[in-house]
This record gives structure tokens, C-alpha cells and sequence, in this order.
């Protein structure tokens, strides 16, 4: 799987390399500034790319924007984002296009390395990794939505898995029940949020992010 | 100009040369407070000068508060009252501020002062309109055999019964021309000597700098400490725990695999609450999402994150310097705190303007109204880091609500444009 990386700080550019190759990853370019990103992105169209939201030369949403842009260019690009900290409005605009194919992590969970990597594999097959403390501010800000508070405490726990973008397997691999049960819990949650069920899971993950993004 | 129009101005100048005559009688009349004011010092030695100086001192500031108003209207500009404020209530300590208030001495000085020019720009206007007037009504006088001069023509040639009204023209056009020019110079000379003195307003200026440093210093040196707490207690203990896990790790790789990798998860774990604690320090200090997008950004990010539902409605043309955006910021951002833990809301909105070289925040609720700048609560503490920019802050908030918090913060605004999160708001 080829990837570009975008990541000024060389510790944590090395480290990044060095993981991604431990796991097969082939890393076509490591870039360390914006406009080298953007263009990196657009030349070489990898299967995926990672980037630091923070890159020179302004050192502010540099990497967000490149990915953005470049996005734009290349519609579905899959990019994961990362970043020393969340804001819910980097995780809007990149969710804007409704395209999938996108993550925005902190850059904290590098350090559980199998998770990190499934995140990766799941955005390059096209589907969402939205960082938890996302999810929680976005449950957080539904607190008084109608529908949200009829949920079950095991509803919700599906709910927030699956805003993560994690697919039904890994949703019943980590409460430890059947995949049958949380279809069953995910049908529930899309009954009560009155949402249509789709049986294709990245459809689904964008649907209920929007219907969270919007309460 | 049509008839209507001159009609209308017409009675306007007649108005304000009959208020003008009014006034001159209002500042001859304000001469009584002289000899009032200078019996009340001696008689403070017999203890009734006391609440008699209050009492008159009182009346005079009223005195002058009116005809201060007054020019500040027919001037258009702001006149500040420039009396010292007695540190306490005590008749004594209010007495003692009173006697060593140069303005107190100011108002003394302007009285007579007044009272001349007040006459004289009274009752010239008057007296203009009036000779204007009589200008058509003497030679019907003289038509009747009335033998009265009117100015220096008499009654005896015929051609004065044309002069006459001529004359009389004459004086209405001078009345005319004079009657707004003879109030605007009344008001400057008040204004001269009512307005606080180049040196009050520097003396009071300089007080609320010392003021609003003192606090910027006390503020600041707290925030240093609870960084510097913060650090300790957090992200440095827990590095420090992290380097044990590794070390310990290390030591049992070879003896005890097991154990080292529990001691390793330990280790990641450690990290990434040395991680969050950091992360949250950071947005204390500097949120990276206002260095960032600016004001817009970083606003729409507070209300994204807020339990209630925040509508942001911001126009800027460009940033303010970074320490202002920094203090306005936190501003909104505590005030939104606020309205999120005491005023039982249900919705919040957030204004954002700059005019006038002042960048303006309004921040309102619909909640239980009641909000105050109490000593040792958030909007006070708003209001001293407002302070050290010389900022300012409102709150209007009764019973029942709703709740407006303004704030201002003078300002310019670089000119580069805000790069806005384009259609994401």
C-alpha cells in the first residue's frame, strides 16, 4: 500500500516511517511542508496519506488545508489526519465533502500501534477514523436531543464505536458480543434516530457523524 | 428651501434665542452660589458648615452638571465630570475631597465667568430679534404720530418709512446668523472650564494604568504559577514515571517477558496521559485553533464544543494584534463558561464588530437574567484583563433575563483577511 506523509518534526516523521514500513507499508514520499504536501498528494495519488495538521511555513492548519485542497483535486483522496490536539471544526471540514475516506486522530494514538495501523488500512479502503474525544464532545453537544437520550447505555457505547468508523466486527470484537448482536443494536439506533439503514458500513458511519454534526 | 422648511427653521432660531434669554437668566441667578459656597468653609468650625458645604457643594455640581450636559449637547462631544471620588463615606472625608478638588474651585471660577457670558450671549440674539421686528413696526407708530427714533433715524423724513424695514431686515439676518453662533460660544467657554484639566485628565488617566498594570501583573504572575504547577504535578511526574516503566522494562526483558510487556503498556498508557495534560495546558494558554483561523475560527470552535446551542455572528476585515484577539478570546470564551454554569439557558448568541478603531463582543443568553461583575467572580476577573487593554465591559442583565455581556476593546485590525473556514460555519 503506497503512502505519503506529511510531517515536519523528524522524530516523529522517522518514527512514523519506520512503523509504517514495519507493517508493509510502502512510503512513497515524506514531506515536510504544505504546499510540498499538496503537491505530493496530487503527483504521486497514494493509496493513502498522513498529515500533521501543523506544517510550515505558517505552522498553523497548514497540513488540514493541503488535505483539503487536495481533496478537491483528487475527489476521494483518502487522507488521515493527525494532530496534537481535536477541534470539531477541522473534523467538519474534513467530513464536508461526504466522500469518506477520511481520519482525523490524535497523534496520541500512534502509541497503540495496532489500532493506528487499522485506522490507516480502514480510511485507504474508504472509511472513517474520527478520533473518540471527537465522538465524545459530539454525544456531549446532543445531550439534549430527543432521540439521543432514548438510546440504551449499550446503544450509545455502539453509537460511538461506529462514529469512530469501526466496522461491525471490530464493534463486537471490543464489547465482546456477536457481530449478530450489534446489528441488532445498530438497527435500533437507526430506528430511534429515524435515519434510513444502509447495509454499506461507510454509508452508514457518514450518517450518523452527520446526524450527530447536526444536533 | 420651501416656505415650510423656513418656517420651521425660523421658529427653531426663535426658540433658541428665547432659551438663550432664559439662560442668562439661569447664570445670573447661579451668582448666589458664591457667597453660599465661601460662608460654608468658615462655618465648618461650628460643625453645621458640614452638611451645609455637602449640601451646597451638591447643589452647585448639579449647578454645573446642567450647563455641562448642555454643551456637550450643543458641542457634540463628550465633557466628563471631573470630580475626585472620596475614598470613603464619612462627612469628613467627603468634606476634606471637596475643599482639595481643584475642580470644586474650577466650578467657583466658572460661575462669574458664566454669568457674563451667559447675559451677553442671551440677551444679544434677543435683542437683535427684537430690533428686527420693530424695524416694521415703527413706522406704523409713525404713521399714528408717534414721535419715537428707531436706532438713530427719526420720524421726520419720508424716506426712513422704507429705511426703517430695511434696517429692520438688517437685524433680522444678524439675529439670525448670530443666535446658533452666540449659544455654540457660551457652551466653549463652559465647556473651557468645566471639562477636567489637561492635568486631572493625564492624573486620572495615569491612576487607571497603574490600576490596570498592577492587576496584569498580579493576574499574570498567577497564571505563571499555575503553569508551572500544573507542570509539575502533570506531564513531568508522569515522564518521570514513564523513563521508571521503560527502565524497568528493560531490566526484564530477558528474565521476565511478561512482566516487561505489562510494564510497557504501562509505560504507553503514562504517555498518553502525559499527553492530555499537556494538550490541555496548551489551550489555556494559547488555543492552537485561534492561532489558527483568528477570532472566526476559534469562536465557531467554542460554540461547536458548548453544551448550548451558540449561534456565532462575527465580521471582522482582518485580525486584531494577537494579544487582543488572545484577551478577547478568553473573554467570550469565560463569559460563555459562565452562561453555560449559572444562567440556565437554553441558547446563546455571540456578536462580533469592529468600528471606530474599537473592536466590539457581545455575548447574550436567554436565561435568568441577574448577572453581575462581583468582586472575586468571572466577569470581574474579565473586566481587569479587559482592563489592561484598556478594554471595557457592559452587563445588562435584569431579573428574568435576558442577559447581554458587551465588551470593547480598542484596536486595529491588520489588513489581511481572515481566511475563512469557507461554507463550514
Amino acid at each position: 500500500m503506497r503512502v505519503v506523509l506529511g510531517e515536519d518534526l523528524v522524530l516523529l516523521r522517522d518514527g512514523l516511517i519506520r512503523l509504517l514500513e514495519a507493517y508493509d507499508f510502502d512510503v512513497v514520499e515524506a514531506v515536510d511542508s504544505g504546499p510540498a504536501l499538496l503537491k505530493a498528494l496530487v503527483d504521486h495519488r497514494p493509496d493513502v496519506a498522513v498529515v500533521d495538521v501543523r506544517l510550515p511555513p505558517t505552522f498553523t492548519d497548514e497540513g488540514l488545508r493541503a488535505a483539503i485542497e487536495a481533496r478537491k483535486r483528487v475527489p476521494g483522496l483518502p487522507i488521515l489526519v493527525l494532530s496534537q490536539y481535536v477541534e470539531q471544526l477541522y473534523a467538519r471540514e474534513l467530513l464536508s465533502d461526504r466522500g469518506g475516506a477520511v481520519g482525523y486522530l490524535l497523534k496520541d494514538r500512534v502509541s497503540d500501534v495496532r489500532q493506528f495501523v487499522d485506522a490507516i488500512r480502514r480510511v485507504a479502503t474508504g472509511g472513517t477514523a474520527m478520533d473518540p474525544e471527537v465522538i465524545n464532545q459530539l454525544l456531549a453537544r446532543g445531550a439534549r436531543d430527543q432521540p439521543l437520550t432514548t438510546l440504551t447505555p449499550r446503544e450509545r457505547e455502539v453509537l460511538s464505536l461506529m462514529a469512530e468508523g469501526r466496522s461491525n466486527g471490530a464493534i463486537a470484537a471490543r464489547l465482546f458480543v456477536t457481530e449478530k448482536a450489534v446489528g441488532k443494536h445498530i438497527a435500533n439506533i437507526f430506528g430511534k434516530l429515524d435515519l434510513p439503514l444502509s447495509e454499506d458500513d461507510n454509508r452508514r458511519v457518514l450518517a450518523v457523524l452527520a446526524y450527530l454534526d447536526r444536533v | 428651501m420651501t416656505d415650510h422648511d423656513l418656517v420651521r427653521a425660523a421658529r427653531a432660531r426663535l426658540t433658541q434665542a428665547a432659551l438663550g434669554l432664559a439662560r442668562a437668566a439661569l447664570c445670573v441667578a447661579g451668582l448666589a452660589l458664591i457667597p453660599l459656597q465661601l460662608y460654608a468653609y468658615p462655618l465648618i468650625l461650628v460643625t453645621v458648615g458640614v452638611p451645609l458645604l455637602l449640601l451646597v457643594t451638591a447643589l452647585a455640581r448639579r449647578y454645573t452638571g446642567f450647563f455641562r450636559r448642555w454643551a456637550s449637547r450643543v458641542l457634540e462631544v463628550d465633557i466628563p465630570a471631573p470630580y475626585r471620588l472620596p475614598v470613603n463615606r464619612g462627612p469628613m472625608t467627603r468634606v476634606r475631597t471637596i475643599a482639595t478638588d481643584p475642580a470644586t474651585w474650577r466650578d467657583l471660577a466658572f460661575l462669574p465667568v458664566n454669568a457674563i457670558v451667559g447675559v451677553l450671549c442671551g440677551v444679544l440674539p434677543a435683542a437683535l430679534w427684537i430690533n428686527g421686528v420693530l424695524g416694521f413696526v415703527y413706522p406704523v407708530i409713525w404713521l399714528d404720530h408717534g414721535r419715537v427714533y428707531y436706532v438713530a433715524i427719526g420720524y421726520d423724513t419720508p424716506g426712513n418709512f422704507v429705511l426703517a424695514p430695511l434696517l429692520g431686515i438688517g437685524f433680522l439676518v444678524l439675529a439670525w446668523w448670530a443666535t446658533p453662533r452666540a449659544a455654540r460660544l457660551h457652551a466653549t467657554v463652559a465647556r473651557k472650564l468645566l471639562a477636567p484639566s489637561t492635568t486631572a485628565a493625564l492624573t486620572d488617566r495615569v491612576r487607571v494604568l497603574a490600576d490596570s498594570r498592577a492587576d496584569t501583573v498580579d493576574a499574570q504572575a498567577a497564571e505563571l504559577r499555575r503553569i508551572e504547577r500544573d507542570l509539575h504535578d502533570g506531564a513531568q511526574a508522569r515522564l518521570v514515571a514513564l523513563g521508571l516503566s521503560l527502565g524497568m522494562a528493560e531490566e526484564l526483558l530477558s528474565r521476565d517477558p511478561k512482566a516487561a510487556q505489562e510494564l510497557l503498556a504501562e509505560a504507553r498508557q503514562t504517555s498518553t496521559q502525559a499527553l492530555a495534560e499537556l494538550r490541555h495546558l496548551v489551550r489555556g494558554i494559547h488555543p492552537p485553533v485561534l492561532a489558527d483561523r483568528g477570532l472566526d475560527g476559534a469562536l465557531r470552535a467554542l460554540a461547536l464544543a458548548h453544551p448550548l446551542p451558540v449561534e456565532v455572528d462575527l465580521e471582522l476585515a482582518g485580525r486584531p494584534e494577537a494579544p487582543v484577539e488572545s484577551a478577547a478570546y478568553f473573554a467570550v470564551a469565560e463569559t460563555l463558561t459562565n452562561v453555560a454554569k449559572h444562567s440556565g439557558a437554553t441558547a446563546a448568541w455571540v456578536r462580533v464588530r469592529h468600528a471606530g478603531g474599537r473592536l466590539s463582543l457581545m455575548i447574550g443568553d436567554d436565561g435568568r437574567g441577574g448577572a453581575e461583575a462581583a468582586e472575586g467572580g468571572g466577569l470581574r476577573g474579565i473586566e481587569r484583563r479587559l482592563a489592561a487593554f484598556d478594554g471595557t465591559l457592559g452587563i445588562a442583565s435584569p431579573v428574568g433575563g435576558p442577559t447581554i455581556v458587551t465588551m470593547e476593546l480598542p484596536c486595529e485590525l491588520s489588513s489581511v483577511k481572515t481566511s475563512s473556514s469557507s461554507g463550514t460555519a
